[in-house]
């Protein structure tokens, strides 16, 4: 029981957090690092347990949000009705792609997810008339608080989150993570790994189609560009899965909180501290300084890509040991 | 009805025939020894067997099921287990885990894989190890774990290849006392192997290649004592 | 018919472009085994170079080929050496993490520059920019033959390299197999990092020598990046005479499809060609050519 402690005491912060704290702009921020857990984890599970690396996670996202959104638009069916739809797409859409890329050597999948992304947002942008082209969707929003949406995201974290321990602490995560470690081996040991790997990635998928159909729901407005972006989905899920830790359950959550921080750290130009010397010394070029770091969250995602890979290569939960020892053995020096 | 039996096994590799008609029956409960000097086809034969390698002809019986269209998993779940020269752990589980994952070839839930696995660990000798992670094992023990993952899939023929190369005089004669007690628990065995005297004095009957073809086949002493292996082996001066 | 024959002839003089940077690729690929996934950035950096010799200096572009290009594979060299060799040795669950890395790096690339340039379009408006001959009835775009024709050299000095020159045997090897070329006394480390270093300045070149036709903007680079990749899956993984092809197809079957489809067709005929490769053709052209 010791060890469900600590998460245990998170959740529950989390459940109390915005009656305490009422200001929409933390919960916003929540709400976005919940969705992101949710995001990290179906890749964790497909690159972490079963070392197939999406590099194209936003074809999956995006399907769902999609789903969602046209559900809406077209029929006006309720967007929570298209929530379930969302995750079934995004599924649909993995599977004739895993059925194909499957089969061949490894590095091609990775590339493929890629390529699958670019195709969708291509196409997405390409049939106006369904998808409205690169105008995007707008849908009126279900809630005008933020409260309904937390706690509906909240629940999708949670269940997510045991999704995942179940899968892993089962034979399907055996399974898995024998395909990760040798796939010989684990065909030699009666495994279907082409069907175990297509498992891995209906399971994935699913929770990020589900999560994509979350964000529809939640910003009431999508286009191409945005829920099929490489740079702000698909390596965003990267870096959540890599700086938490692959393999690990917990890796995404550290990931996404990291990721979310460093995005708001950029947007709010180091919390505003460059304006503020900028006001100060009444010098343009601290003003200046702050107008391109709010721009310049990318950047700091692709610094954070090489500098987690190159020194923490299994993530901070991954390497936590490594990290105490480390710091441990600065603090006897110093 | 015959155990296993492999037909005029074909293979070729681009324009080289690496097995060239070759055919061997196996009876059950016996250990069947396959030799041959390096790059004779041994390990092909293996591969040829579990479905590593697509047969060019040539068809493989399994207890009366032809198997040589059957994906490799099916073959394993079919009571064919094996081994890997080059061992093929899987390196970040611990031993424990790695003999789970093939329990789970027999069994659904995670107590009975569990029990299933502890009980061929123990057999195996693997308990002190256990827990230590498989990347972190000596020779050894990869190989003797390579054979406990086997066994956990519980073969009822089993295809060894080299688990006594790399080892030291005592480690060998262990992996001789288990290839044995693997065999006396009605576990038939074909193997592989380099070091003579192993497999002389284990075997039952032996088959003999050299160039993907048969030179030979009978008992050990059969063997020992026929020229085109001895040519084989020694070179023509020899003979 | 002449709409045809002019789409083909565009579609070829952009190829041969392509293929430079496909060749930059698969150098890699066959060298190293992973995919760069900065290319097409790094190619965006040797455009900025030559936009920054051009407005300030004057220097025709097919001139600072000469800066840009070892200046590229200094960088290649570096970023070899610093942050991808270091991977090698490292133990980690992730798959893939040096592909990731140059994720990182081509990312990085891109926000330099729009830090630096802004996200503003520049061009390089040189004299012959928008010049045109005409053989028949079938124009040629001045910038974009000349281009060709520098690529073609460039082409055929790295194949006469790579057959010729013990360096070139030696970078043949390590892709054939590294344990070996190890044992026969190649420094297998010092040749990842060469290859990188070529790899890198067969971007520029195509970077440069497109700069005079194309809009220069810091995102410029991806796009290019995955049509690189198209044509290295097109032509095999590591196979040169094959990433030839596949930047002649690729460039031919984009200027048919914004032709006969429409402009918005042209980036999603890549993706299609390379799935369609994926799935009928694993190999590559390498499966038909064998080299």
């Amino acid at each position: 029981m010791k060890k469900n402690l600590y998460p245990m005491i998170f959740l529950i912060a989390l459940i109390v957090f915005p009656l305490v704290l009422r200001q929409e702009y933390y919960q916003h921020l929540i709400i976005l690092f919940m969705m992101w857990v949710v995001i990290g984890s179906s890749w964790n599970l497909l690159a972490g347990y079963t070392g197939r690396v999406s590099f194209g996670h936003a074809a999956f996202f995006g399907s769902g949000a999609y789903a969602a959104g046209l559900l809406a638009y077209h029929y006006g069916i309720s967007p929570w009705w298209g929530m379930a739809t969302g995750g079934l797409l995004a599924t649909a859409v993995a599977f004739p792609f895993g059925w194909i890329t499957f089969r061949l050597h490894g590095a091609y999948f990775a590339l493929a997810t890629l390529a699958l992304n670019e195709v969708l947002k291509d196409a997405a942008k390409i049939a106006e008339p369904l998808t409205n082209g690169m105008v995007g969707i707008l849908i009126m929003p279900t809630f005008s608080s933020k409260l309904p949406y937390y706690y509906i995201i909240l629940v999708m974290m949670v269940l997510t989150i045991l999704c995942m321990r179940l899968t892993v602490r089962s034979k399907l995560g055996y399974y898995f993570v024998s395909i990760r470690e040798d796939q010989d081996a684990a065909e030699s040991m009666g495994i279907n790994t082409t069907r175990y790997k297509m498992i891995s990635l209906c399971i994935g998928t699913f929770w990020t189609g589900l999560a994509g159909a979350f964000y529809m729901n939640y910003m009431g407005f999508i286009d191409p560009s945005v829920v099929f972006s490489l740079q702000d989905l698909s390596i965003a899920a990267v870096l959540v899965g890599i700086v938490g830790g692959v393999g690990t359950i917990y890796g995404p959550a550290v990931g996404a909180f990291i990721m979310i921080a460093v995005q708001e750290f950029f947007r709010s130009g180091f919390f505003g501290l460059f304006k503020y010397f900028g006001d100060k010394t009444g010098s343009g070029a601290f003003t200046t300084l702050s107008e391109f770091v709010k721009s310049a969250h990318t950047l700091g995602f692709g610094l954070l890509v090489i500098l987690v890979i190159l020194l923490l290569p299994n993530g901070i939960v991954g390497d936590w040991t490594k990290i105490k020892t480390k710091l441990f053995r600065m603090k006897v020096t110093t | 009805m015959s155990f296993f039996r492999a037909e005029n096994l074909v293979k070729y590799f681009g324009g080289l025939a690496a097995v060239n008609n070759v055919s061997f029956e196996v009876h059950q409960g016996e250990i069947f020894g396959l030799i041959g000097p390096n790059g004779s086809g041994k390990t092909t034969t293996f591969n040829l067997i579990s479905r590593y390698h697509r047969l060019t002809s040539g068809r493989v019986i399994f207890k009366g099921q032809e198997i040589q269209h059957l994906p490799t998993y099916k073959i394993c779940r079919l009571g064919i287990g094996r081994t890997f020269q080059v061992v093929k752990p899987l390196r970040r589980m611990s031993v424990l885990d790695n003999v789970i994952v093939a329990a789970f070839a027999r069994v659904n839930t995670m107590r009975e894989a569990r029990e299933l696995a502890l009980q061929t660990i123990e057999f195996c000798g693997l308990l002190p190890v256990q827990n230590l992670l498989a990347k972190s094992l000596p020779i050894a023990w990869r190989k003797r774990l390579e054979i406990a993952r086997a066994m956990a899939t519980r073969p009822s023929l089993l295809l060894l290849d080299e688990t006594s190369a790399g080892l030291n005089p005592t480690e060998l004669l262990q992996a001789i006392d288990l290839i044995k007690k693997i065999r006396d628990n009605g576990t038939t065995i074909i193997i592989i192997e380099h070091i003579m005297h192993v497999i002389m004095s284990i075997s039952d009957r032996i088959h003999a290649i050299n160039f993907g073809q048969t030179i030979a086949e009978g008992t050990p002493q059969e063997v020992a004592q026929n020229n085109a292996v001895i040519e084989a082996y020694l070179g023509t001066d020899y003979a | 018919m002449d709409v045809f024959w002019q789409t083909l002839v565009a579609g070829i003089l952009k190829g041969g472009l392509y293929a430079l940077i496909g060749i930059g690729m698969t150098l890699i690929m066959g060298v190293m085994g992973i995919i760069n996934l900065a290319q097409g950035q790094l190619m965006m950096v040797s455009m900025y170079i030559t936009y920054v010799l051009f407005s300030a200096l004057r220097i025709d572009p097919y001139l600072s080929l000469i800066i840009a290009m070892p200046a590229l594979f200094l960088l290649g060299v570096l970023i070899q050496k610093y942050l991808l060799n270091p991977l090698i040795k490292v133990d980690t669950i992730l798959p893939h993490n040096q592909v990731l890395m140059t994720v990182g790096i081509g990312m990085v690339l891109t926000e330099v520059a729009r830090f630096i340039f802004k996200s503003d379009y520049r061009s390089v408006s040189t004299t012959y920019s928008n010049e045109t001959f005409f053989l028949g009835h079938i124009s040629f775009s001045v910038a974009l033959t000349v281009a060709f024709g520098i690529a073609v050299v460039f082409t055929l000095g790295m194949f006469w390299f790579l057959m010729k020159t013990d360096l070139g045997r030696s970078i043949r090897a390590t892709a054939q197999d590294k344990e070996a070329a190890t044992l026969m006394g190649v420094n297998t480390g010092r040749i990842t990092v060469i290859t990188f270093g070529l790899g890198s300045a067969l971007a520029a070149c195509a970077g440069t020598l497109l700069a005079p036709v194309f809009y220069i903007f810091p995102d410029i680079g991806a796009p290019f990046t995955s049509k690189a990749f198209v044509i290295v899956v097109l032509g095999g993984l590591g196979s040169t005479v094959g990433a030839i092809f596949g930047g002649l197809t690729l460039g031919i079957a984009e200027s048919l499809g914004s032709t006969y489809l429409g402009m918005d067709y042209e980036n999603i005929i890549g993706m299609v060609i390379f799935v369609a490769v994926l799935v009928f053709l694993p190999s590559g052209f390498k499966r038909l050519t064998k080299v």
